[in-house]
C-alpha cells in the first residue's frame, strides 16, 4: 500500500496553483486535507503524476459571509463547522453535519471543499451541498466559473471539474429567517459512512413548508434530491402523517444501490426513516 | 508483603505509551523492502510467472522455483480422517486462494517493489473455485486438494450406543441451525518481520511479530533444510496476536531463505490489506443442534452437526483441525451432559487459511448452546436463568461428557451472582413500559465455562504431530541481586512482565521492580511455546512459582550458613534474609554467593540459578456474561446499553490486567456479535480487504464493561490462578444475541446468525407487526 510515483509541487499563491494545473492537466490533482485522496493513491485507485498541494496558500483558508452568502474557502476543514460558522439555522445545521464526518483527527485535516472535489457518494457535505443550493466556484488559470450543485454530480467520484480548474471557494446562499434544516444518518459505526443519510432544508411560513429540499446521500452514485417528496410537502401543513407520507415517498422514488453492507430494500428503508428524521428535526427546530 | 492481588501498573505501558516501543517496522529501518505478489484469482493453474523486464539495481525477484528443495508447510494430525494437506511456501504449479503469495519481490523501498509487481507477468488459467459449505460438500464439486475427497479435510465423530433412543425419549425435543460468520483476529500490528544475515556467524536473525518464537525456528529450519542452531528468532513488541500470530505463514520462511542466500537484511511489513486477506481467518461455521429435555427442563441428550470452513490450507502447527474439533471435544460446556452426539467436520474452500482466534470456536459452541438454552426455556415455560441452573454442573471434580475434568468453579454462583447484580423484575418492568412505546429492550445471558492452561496431557490426546503444552523458566539471580527469569512464553500485550514478576516477588521476598523477566528471544529463553491458549500466566507463571520456590531455597540455605541458623528458620521478605533477630540483605547473599563463593559454595554450589518446568493438565475458569441492548425496530440498529461480566478465574494475581483481558475479549466478541465479517464474493474475492468494510467497533460502540471476580480456588493449578484470556470474547456473542432475540420476541423471530447485522435484524422483523 505504497502510491505510484508522482511529483508534490506546494504553490504559494492561487496564481503558482492554477499554472501548475494547467500544466499538467489530467496528471495533476489538487491537495488539500488528503483525507480520501491519500488512501485512495495508497491504494493505487488514484495514480495522479502530480500532486499540486494548497495548504500554504493561506487566502483559502475562509470562511465568511458576503453579499448573503457564506463562503467556503478550498481549505476550511471540516471541524471549523464543528461550532457554528453563521447564526441562525444554516450554521446550527452545518454543525450538526460536521460532527457525524469521520473522526475527529481527520475533521481536523479534512476540508469542505475536498469533500465535494472527491464526490464521495456516502459524503454528508455533498449531500448537503445539494439540499442548500451551493455554488462551486471554479478557478482556472485565465478565469473562473460557476458550477450549480445540481450540475456538479456526475456519478461516482466524478464531478464537473474540468482539468486545469480547481474548486476554489463552495458559496451557500443564506437562507430566509424562516428556513430550517434538518439531518439524519445511519451509519454502522461512529464516524463511517452512511448507508442512507437525508439532509433537508426547507422554509415554514404560516405554518406551512414553502421551499422544502431533501437531499438524500449514500444510497447509489451521487446524492441527489427527493422531488416527488419535496413537491408533495410544498404549501403544506407539515403534519405528522404528512412528514411520514413524504419520507415513504422519498424512499419510493429513490434507487438505492445494494452492496455487501446493505440490500437494496434495506438502504429503501433506512431512506424513509432518516428522511421522516431529517424532516421532524427540520420542523421542530 | 504480599505482590500478588494487587493492581499494580504494567511494566510493559511506560515505552509504549512514550512511542518508545520496538516494533518489527522500527526494526525494518534499513533493510531491503520485500512486498509479495499475491494471487488475484481464488483458483488456478499458473502458466507464466516472470519479473518485469527491467529489473533496477538491489532488486531481486524470487519464485517458488527459485527456492527448489524448501519443504512445503505440512502440519500433522493423527487422527479423525485428517488429511495432510501441504502448502509450498511459494506455490509454482496452482494458487489456492486470493491473496496467495505467489512469488516475493526485493527492492530497496516498498514503493518500489510494489511498482515492480505492478509489471510481473503473472498469467493464471482460472479454474471454477470452491466458495462456501454449499459448493464444498455438493457431490461432484471441484476438490481444493486431490488427497480430501468431498473437500473433507478432517472429520470427527462420536456417538454413544443408544444416543437416538434416548433423544427420542426426551420430553421436549429443540432443535436450532445457525451459523456464524467469518472473522479476521485483526491486531492492531499486522504481521512482519526482518531477516538478518550474520557475516561473522552465518547465523540469520529473524524479528517476527509472532506469538510462538520457538516453534516458528523450529518449523523454518525444518522447512529450510538449516541447522536450527543458524536460526535466531526474536518477537520484539508484538502489538497483539489473538492467535493469528501463532501460525508459520509462508512469508517468514521466505524472509529466512533470502537472507541466507542473498547474505542481506530483508524486511517485510504486512499492510492492513494483506492481513484482511492473506493472514489467517476464523470462526466461518455453521451447525445444527438437537436437544432432548426431559419434562423439568434436564438436558437428556445433545446432538451436534458441525461445519467449520478452512480455507485452502492447514496451518502449522494447530492444523486446520483446531476449530473443529475444539468444538467437537467442547460442546457441552459447563452442563451436565448424559448423552453427547457429534459430528464435525472441517471443509476447504478456496478461502484464506483458517486457524486459532481468541476463543477458538467456544464462541461459537457457546452461542450454540446458549441459544439453545433460551430456546428450551421458551418451550418450557421456564426462565432463562432456571433452565441454566437445572442443567450446570455443581459438583466438581465432573467428568464431561467427552472425558474431560471439570475442576473446582463456580457455574452457579456467577449466575446467580449476575442475576442479583441485575434485578432482572426490575428490568423486565422497563422492558414493559419501552415495548409500549415502540422501543424494544432485552437481556441476554451466557453461561460458560473456559477451558485454559492445559498443558501436554490435553494437547497429546489431539494427536498432533506437534504437541505443545509445558513450560520452563530459568532463574537466576545475579550478584547484584536482581533476578532474571527467562520463559519460553513470548507475551505480546498480556502484561506478563508485570504478572510474572509479581508471582516471583513474593516467593523470594523482592520488590517486582528487582525481576526481570527475559522473553521472546529464542538464543536467551529456554524452549517453549509462546503465548496462545490462555495459557502463560497459568503455566508460564506455575514455571515461574517453581523456578522461584527453588531459588528460594537455595537462597534460604546460603543464608543459613551465613547467619549461622538452618534452612527452615530463614525467612525471605523485603529485600532481606532473616532469622530470628538476625538478618542480612538478599543482595548481600547474591554478591557473596557469587564473588565469596568460598563461603557459600559447600551449601549452594557456585550459583544462583534454577530451573522450573510446569505442566498442568488444565483448568475451567467460568463466567456469566449479561448484555442489555436496545434494538431499534425501524433500522436494526442495537445499541448495547449495559454489559456485566461475572468471571472467575480462580486467584487474580493483578486484578487491573484480569479486568484488561476481560474487557478486550469482550469488546472482541461484540464485534464479532454485530459487526465484524470477512465477505467473499461467490467467485472467491474478499470483499472485506479494508477497514471501511472490515469493520471493527470503535470506542463509541463498545459500552462500558463490568466486571466482577469469584474465586475459586482449585487444585488444578499451583498457583491457584486459572487462564482468562479468551473468556470476555467466548461469551460475548452469545450474550448479545440473546439479549437482540429477547427484545425482539413481540415479533417471533429468532437470531440464528451472526454478526447480527442491521440489515438482517431488519429481514428478521420486515412485515411482521409486533404481538402486544
Amino acid at each position: 500500500m505504497k502510491p505510484a510515483r508522482f511529483a508534490h509541487h506546494a504553490p504559494r499563491t492561487l496564481e503558482e496553483a492554477l499554472a501548475l494545473l494547467a500544466t499538467h492537466g489530467e496528471e495533476a490533482r489538487v491537495l488539500a486535507g488528503g483525507q480520501s485522496l491519500v488512501p485512495t493513491m495508497a491504494f493505487r485507485m488514484a495514480r495522479p503524476a502530480v500532486l499540486v498541494d494548497i495548504n500554504r496558500i493561506a487566502p483559502l483558508d475562509h470562511v465568511t459571509v458576503a453579499g448573503g452568502s457564506l463562503r467556503i474557502g478550498a481549505l476550511a476543514r471540516h471541524a471549523r463547522f464543528e461550532t457554528q460558522v453563521v447564526e441562525g439555522a444554516l450554521g446550527t445545521l452545518l454543525a450538526r453535519i460536521a460532527h457525524h464526518i469521520a473522526h475527529p483527527p481527520l475533521r481536523l485535516r479534512g476540508t469542505f471543499c475536498g469533500s465535494l472535489a472527491h464526490a464521495d457518494p456516502a459524503s454528508e457535505w455533498c449531500a448537503a451541498a445539494l439540499a442548500l443550493e451551493a455554488r462551486m466556484v471554479l478557478a482556472r488559470a485565465d478565469g473562473l466559473r460557476e458550477v450549480a450543485a445540481e450540475d456538479w454530480f456526475q456519478g461516482v467520484f466524478s464531478t464537473a471539474l474540468a482539468p486545469g480548474e480547481m474548486l476554489r471557494e463552495v458559496v451557500l446562499p443564506l437562507p430566509a429567517p424562516s428556513w430550517r434544516g434538518g439531518f439524519a444518518e445511519f451509519a454502522r459505526r461512529a464516524g463511517d459512512f452512511a448507508l442512507a443519510m437525508a439532509v433537508v432544508g426547507l422554509r415554514l411560513e404560516g405554518g406551512l413548508v414553502g421551499g422544502a429540499r431533501i437531499a438524500l446521500g449514500g444510497i447509489g452514485g451521487q446524492p441527489v434530491l427527493a422531488r416527488e417528496a419535496m413537491a408533495l410537502l410544498e404549501g403544506q401543513a407539515p403534519s405528522s402523517a404528512l412528514l411520514d407520507e413524504a419520507a415513504a415517498t422519498a424512499a419510493r422514488h429513490c434507487d438505492p444501490q445494494e452492496d455487501m453492507h446493505a440490500p437494496a430494500e434495506y438502504r429503501r428503508e433506512l431512506v424513509a426513516v432518516m428522511v421522516k428524521r431529517a424532516l421532524r428535526q427540520a420542523v421542530s427546530a | 508483603m504480599n505482590w500478588v492481588g494487587r493492581r499494580l501498573p504494567r511494566s510493559e505501558d511506560p515505552p509504549l505509551l512514550r512511542g518508545e516501543g520496538r516494533y518489527v517496522p522500527d526494526i525494518a529501518i534499513g533493510a531491503r523492502a520485500v512486498r509479495f505478489l499475491r494471487s488475484p484469482v481464488a483458483a488456478g493453474r499458473i502458466l507464466a510467472l516472470r519479473p518485469p523486464a527491467e529489473m533496477p539495481p538491489g532488486c531481486l525477484f524470487v519464485t517458488g522455483a527459485d527456492m527448489a528443495g524448501v519443504q512445503p508447510i505440512k502440519p500433522g494430525l493423527r487422527r479423525f480422517n485428517y488429511r495432510a494437506v501441504e502448502q509450498p511456501v511459494l506455490p509454482t504449479e496452482r494458487v489456492h486462494f486470493v491473496g496467495q503469495a505467489i512469488a516475493a519481490m526485493v527492492a530497496p523501498s516498498a514503493a518500489l517493489a510494489e511498482d515492480l509487481l505492478e509489471t510481473c507477468e503473472l498469467d493464471i488459467a482460472a479454474e471454477d473455485p470452491v466458495v462456501g459449505f454449499d459448493a464444498a460438500l455438493t457431490p461432484g464439486a471441484p476438490l481444493v486438494h486431490p488427497i480430501a475427497p468431498g473437500n473433507v479435510a478432517v472429520e470427527g465423530e462420536l456417538r454413544p450406543e443408544g444416543f437416538a433412543e434416548t433423544l427420542a425419549a426426551a420430553a421436549h425435543v429443540v432443535e436450532f441451525a445457525f451459523r456464524s460468520g467469518r472473522q479476521s483476529a485483526m491486531p492492531l500490528e499486522g504481521r512482519g518481520g526482518v531477516a538478518e544475515y550474520d557475516r561473522a556467524t552465518g547465523r540469520i536473525r529473524l524479528s517476527a511479530s509472532a506469538q510462538m518464537p520457538h516453534q516458528l525456528r523450529t518449523g523454518i529450519a525444518q522447512l529450510l533444510g538449516m541447522p536450527e542452531a543458524d536460526l535466531q528468532v526474536i518477537a520484539p513488541d508484538v502489538g497483539g496476536g489473538f492467535g493469528q500470530k501463532i501460525a508459520l505463514l509462508p512469508e517468514y520462511p521466505v524472509l529466512v531463505w533470502l537472507a541466507r542466500k542473498h547474505r542481506g537484511r530483508f524486511a517485510w511489513v504486512e499492510d492492513r490489506n494483506e492481513n484482511l486477506i492473506a493472514s489467517a481467518h476464523s470462526r466461518d461455521q455453521r451447525h445444527a443442534l438437537r436437544a432432548g429435555f426431559d419434562a423439568e427442563g434436564r438436558l437428556l441428550a445433545l446432538e451436534a452437526d458441525i461445519l467449520a470452513d478452512v480455507g485452502a490450507f492447514s496451518v502449522f502447527p494447530t492444523t486446520c483441525a483446531v476449530e473443529p474439533l475444539m468444538a467437537l471435544a467442547e460442546y457441552p460446556g459447563p452442563y451436565k451432559v448424559p448423552a453427547y452426539a457429534v459430528r464435525a467436520r472441517g471443509v476447504l474452500t478456496h478461502t484464506c487459511p483458517m486457524a486459532p482466534y481468541r476463543g477458538v470456536s467456544r464462541p461459537v459452541i457457546t452461542f450454540g448452546i446458549e441459544r439453545l438454552m433460551d430456546r428450551a426455556a421458551a418451550v418450557l415455560g421456564l426462565a432463562p436463568d432456571e433452565i441454566r441452573r437445572r442443567n450446570l454442573h455443581d459438583a466438581f471434580p465432573a467428568r464431561s461428557a467427552t472425558g474431560m475434568v471439570l475442576d473446582e468453579a463456580s457455574y452457579i454462583e456467577a449466575l446467580d451472582e449476575a442475576m442479583r447484580i441485575l434485578d432482572v423484575p426490575a428490568f423486565r418492568a422497563r422492558q414493559e413500559a419501552a415495548r409500549a412505546e415502540g422501543r424494544y429492550l432485552g437481556l441476554g445471558l451466557s453461561v460458560f465455562n473456559e477451558r485454559t492452561g492445559y498443558g501436554t496431557p490435553a494437547f497429546a490426546a489431539r494427536s498432533m504431530d506437534v504437541v505443545p503444552g509445558y513450560e520452563v523458566v530459568d532463574i537466576a539471580m545475579l550478584p547484584s541481586g536482581e533476578v532474571e527469569a527467562r520463559i519460553g512464553s513470548s507475551p505480546h500485550g498480556q502484561g506478563l512482565r508485570t504478572t510474572l514478576s509479581q508471582i516471583i516477588a513474593d516467593r523470594l521476598g523482592l520488590d517486582p521492580g528487582a525481576i526481570r523477566i527475559i522473553h521472546g528471544d529464542t538464543d536467551r529463553t529456554p524452549y517453549g511455546w509462546g503465548s496462545f491458549a490462555s495459557r502463560s500466566l497459568v503455566i508460564g507463571g506455575g514455571a515461574c512459582q517453581v523456578a522461584a520456590d527453588r531459588l528460594a531455597d537455595k537462597l534460604r540455605r546460603g543464608a543459613a550458613r551465613l547467619l549461622q541458623c538452618e534452612p527452615s528458620e530463614v525467612a525471605l521478605r523485603d529485600g532481606q534474609a532473616v532469622a530470628g533477630a538476625a538478618s542480612m540483605p538478599i543482595a548481600e547473599l547474591a554478591r557473596l554467593a557469587h564473588q565469596r563463593s568460598e563461603l557459600l559454595s559447600d551449601a549452594i554450589g557456585f550459583n544462583l540459578a534454577e530451573t522450573g518446568q510446569y505442566d498442568p493438565g488444565g483448568t475451567f475458569s467460568n463466567a456469566c456474561h449479561a448484555a442489555i441492548v436496545e434494538v431499534e425496530a425501524e433500522t436494526g440498529h442495537v445499541r448495547v446499553e449495559r454489559y456485566l461480566v461475572v468471571e472467575d478465574a480462580g486467584r487474580i494475581i493483578n486484578p487491573m490486567i484480569a479486568d484488561g483481558q476481560v474487557q478486550g475479549g469482550v469488546a472482541q466478541g461484540i464485534a464479532n456479535a454485530l459487526f465484524e465479517e470477512v465477505i467473499y464474493a461467490p467467485d472467491g474475492t474478499p470483499l472485506t480487504g479494508t477497514l471501511a468494510d472490515y469493520t471493527p467497533p470503535t470506542c463509541a460502540e463498545i459500552p462500558e464493561i463490568e466486571i466482577h471476580h469469584l474465586e475459586t480456588i482449585s487444585e488444578a493449578t499451583i498457583t491457584g490462578a486459572k487462564g482468562l484470556g479468551e473468556g470476555g470474547s467466548i461469551g460475548a456473542p452469545a450474550a448479545i444475541v440473546n439479549a437482540i432475540s429477547d427484545a425482539l420476541s413481540p415479533f417471533g423471530v429468532d437470531v440464528a446468525e451472526f454478526p447480527a447485522t442491521p440489515p438482517r435484524i431488519r429481514a428478521l422483523i420486515r412485515g411482521r407487526a409486533p404481538r402486544a
